[in-house]
């Protein structure tokens, strides 16, 4: 994929180049204007992939965020390998991407209202959804319910993570019952879906947001192109499961530019926050 | 016990299984010809041939399990249907965009009880298939899956799923009505449905497919169905290139009933016939009645506001993980 080169080089944080190119439109960009624009090209408005702590730096007024539950560690439950057994793979992941699993949650403010606040970090084996990214969402759906307090889950995933197996399948029944309860209580819970969003997270708590945003042209969809090419071999429509799609097709409410979250996330709290 | 087991389909594993009904048949028919008698005989080879059954179950790997699940003469949600309930009213539709047949919902007593009873069919025939698209969902199949669960619910009866699915289909029209929200918002309101829930895996529980109409009170898997995240070959896929790791990812997925026990996943086996469901269909329906017919009575005692308590604590628990801080490492089931 054309984004892996700037991805490498933003998750490990050591300048590789001043210059970088946007696979979208093929710019050379001064990577510090990139960066100083929210990891946005300047010149396509292309977003690139972007950390959990990135995510939440941009997000949560300055200093307001205080993370919860960062000392959840994964364990390799089922001994599962393939080329590489899990418990490597995740000793590797945890170095380079400098966090113990794909989530970073907590309490936050954004333009001085207050929220828990859960982000999928792409850095980490893409995002996928294992015991830990479960356990910690479901906290945070459990904080949001307790104290009140308005939910954002920023979603940035391939899905269900496989090598923790069923355990990661029944993360989606366990998420998707907390937010039932959240439901009930009357609190408000916006899904802000970023590049990619797909498989098992799409399919539980990613769509059942009272209100669904999406940052322009991520992929967001149940099974994955490649997955649905090789069942039915039929050339997908153009844009097809981008964030303009779902927004047509009734799944999405706003597509909404990066600059633009904080202020779009202030507004609906206001209209629907405790 | 039936050594009919049809001869075309018959797994690599179960082949030398296969040669001894195939040597029972023939001295049979010799027997029968020629007027004599070789009951010994036969006794002897009937002896080695349940013997030689027992010991290949009894090792199945992952992979053989996979096959057994996916076995053309496995009993299916119709047969069930048929063995198991006098009488089927089947409904149809969501009511939003149209009827999905690979998904199944109707109204019918088993051991007495009246229930929703909803699954997954995957066609027997090729045409079957075809129609019913070989047992992979669409939206409409989950939403007309949930529209029987609300009508268990505001009429006072239990729902009964049973699983058998590659998978959820993975294509363009599914994909533009929202298959992912289709799950999604089954497994929300399956947490909170004010009924009782029984789900058993009866062949494949393939993933979000299968869980899709799995959030239940209590899971069981038959003895020889597989669930897990994804199926071995879309593993290996992934994280192989190709198929050349389906046996041993089915392995790592620790996907057979046995080890999902261990991990809380499930709450029960439900015996099958040695040999398999595919040697003697009534054998299984017998076990699964039994065992659904028993669950629901067992349900019947909870009382129905620790019912939603309960079902959320069992899935709240599931996953496994380490956590310094509390000096507190969560485990499973």
């Amino acid at each position: 994929m054309a984004e892996s080169t700037a991805v490498s080089v933003e998750r490990s944080g050591i300048p590789a180049g001043l210059w970088m190119r946007c696979p979208s439109c093929g710019a050379m960009l001064f990577r510090r204007a990139v960066e100083d624009n929210l990891h946005v090209c300047p010149e396509c408005s292309h977003h690139f992939r972007i950390s959990a702590r990135e995510r939440i730096r941009q997000l949560c007024d300055e200093n307001s965020f205080e993370e919860r539950w960062a000392d959840l560690t994964p364990t390799d439950p089922l001994g599962f390998s393939d080329k590489k057994s899990y418990a490597d793979r995740l000793a590797a992941e945890q170095l380079k991407a400098g966090t113990r699993d794909a989530l970073v949650s907590g309490r936050g403010f954004i333009k001085g209202r207050p929220l828990m606040l859960a982000v999928m970090d792409p850095t980490f084996m893409m995002g996928s959804m294992g015991s830990v990214v479960g356990e910690k969402i479901t906290r945070a759906i459990e904080a949001a319910v307790d104290e009140s307090l308005p939910l954002v889950i920023v979603s940035c995933s391939g899905g269900a993570r496989m090598q923790e197996s069923t355990l990661s399948l029944m993360q989606m029944a366990k998420t998707s019952a907390a937010l039932a309860r959240l439901d009930d209580a009357g609190g408000l819970f916006i899904s802000v879906l970023a590049d990619p969003t797909t498989g098992g997270v799409t399919a539980s708590f990613a769509m059942l947001g009272d209100f669904i945003i999406a940052e322009p042209k991520a992929l967001i969809g149940f099974a994955g192109p490649r997955t649905i090419w090789n069942t039915i071999k039929v050339e997908l429509p153009d844009g097809f499961q981008r964030s303009e799609f779902l927004k047509q097709k009734g799944f999405v409410d706003f597509v909404v530019d990066r600059k633009d979250l904080r202020s779009e996330l202030a507004r609906l709290i206001d209209y629907c926050g405790k | 016990m039936s050594t009919t087991a049809d001869l075309r389909h018959t797994l690599e594993f179960e082949k030398p299984i296969a040669q001894l009904e195939v040597q029972i048949r023939e001295l049979e028919g010799q027997q029968t010809a020629r007027q004599i008698d070789y009951s010994k005989e036969l006794r002897q080879l009937r002896v080695q041939h349940t013997e030689l059954l027992r010991k290949t179950y009894e090792q199945l790997t992952a992979w053989e399990t996979v096959q057994v699940a996916r076995h053309p003469m496995r009993p299916l949600f119709r047969d069930y249907v048929e063995l198991i309930c006098r009488e089927f009213r089947e409904i149809h539709g969501d009511r939003r965009f149209g009827d999905d047949s690979a998904v199944v919902c109707g109204l019918t007593r088993i051991g007495g009880q009246k229930l929703v009873l909803i699954g997954h069919h995957k066609g027997r025939d090729t045409k079957e298939k075809i129609a019913c698209n070989f047992g992979l969902a669409h939206p409409e199949g989950y939403r007309k899956a949930l529209r029987a669960m609300k009508l268990a619910e505001k009429f006072g009866l239990p729902v009964v799923t049973l699983i058998d699915t590659p998978g959820a289909y993975p294509g363009i029209g599914a994909e533009e009505r929202g298959q992912a929200e289709s799950i999604a918002v089954n497994l929300l309101e399956m947490s909170r449905l004010k009924t009782p829930i029984v789900s058993v895996v009866i062949g494949e529980g393939g993933s979000g497919g299968a869980l899709g109409i799995g959030v239940a009170d209590r899971v069981a898997m038959m003895q020889n169905a597989w669930y897990s995240v994804i199926s071995p070959e879309a593993c290996s896929a992934i994280l192989f290139k190709d198929n050349s790791g389906a046996s041993q990812l089915a392995d790592s997925l620790k996907l057979t009933a046995p080890h999902l026990l261990r991990l809380g996943v499930i709450d029960a086996i439900v015996p099958e016939p040695l040999g398999g469901a595919h040697r003697d269909k009534h054998q299984a329906a017998h076990a699964l009645e039994q065992y659904i017919a028993k669950t629901l009575r067992d349900l019947k005692r909870v009382k129905p506001e620790n019912l939603l308590d309960r079902r959320y604590e069992k899935f709240r628990h599931l996953g496994e993980y380490t956590e310094p801080s509390s000096k507190r490492s969560a485990r499973v089931g």
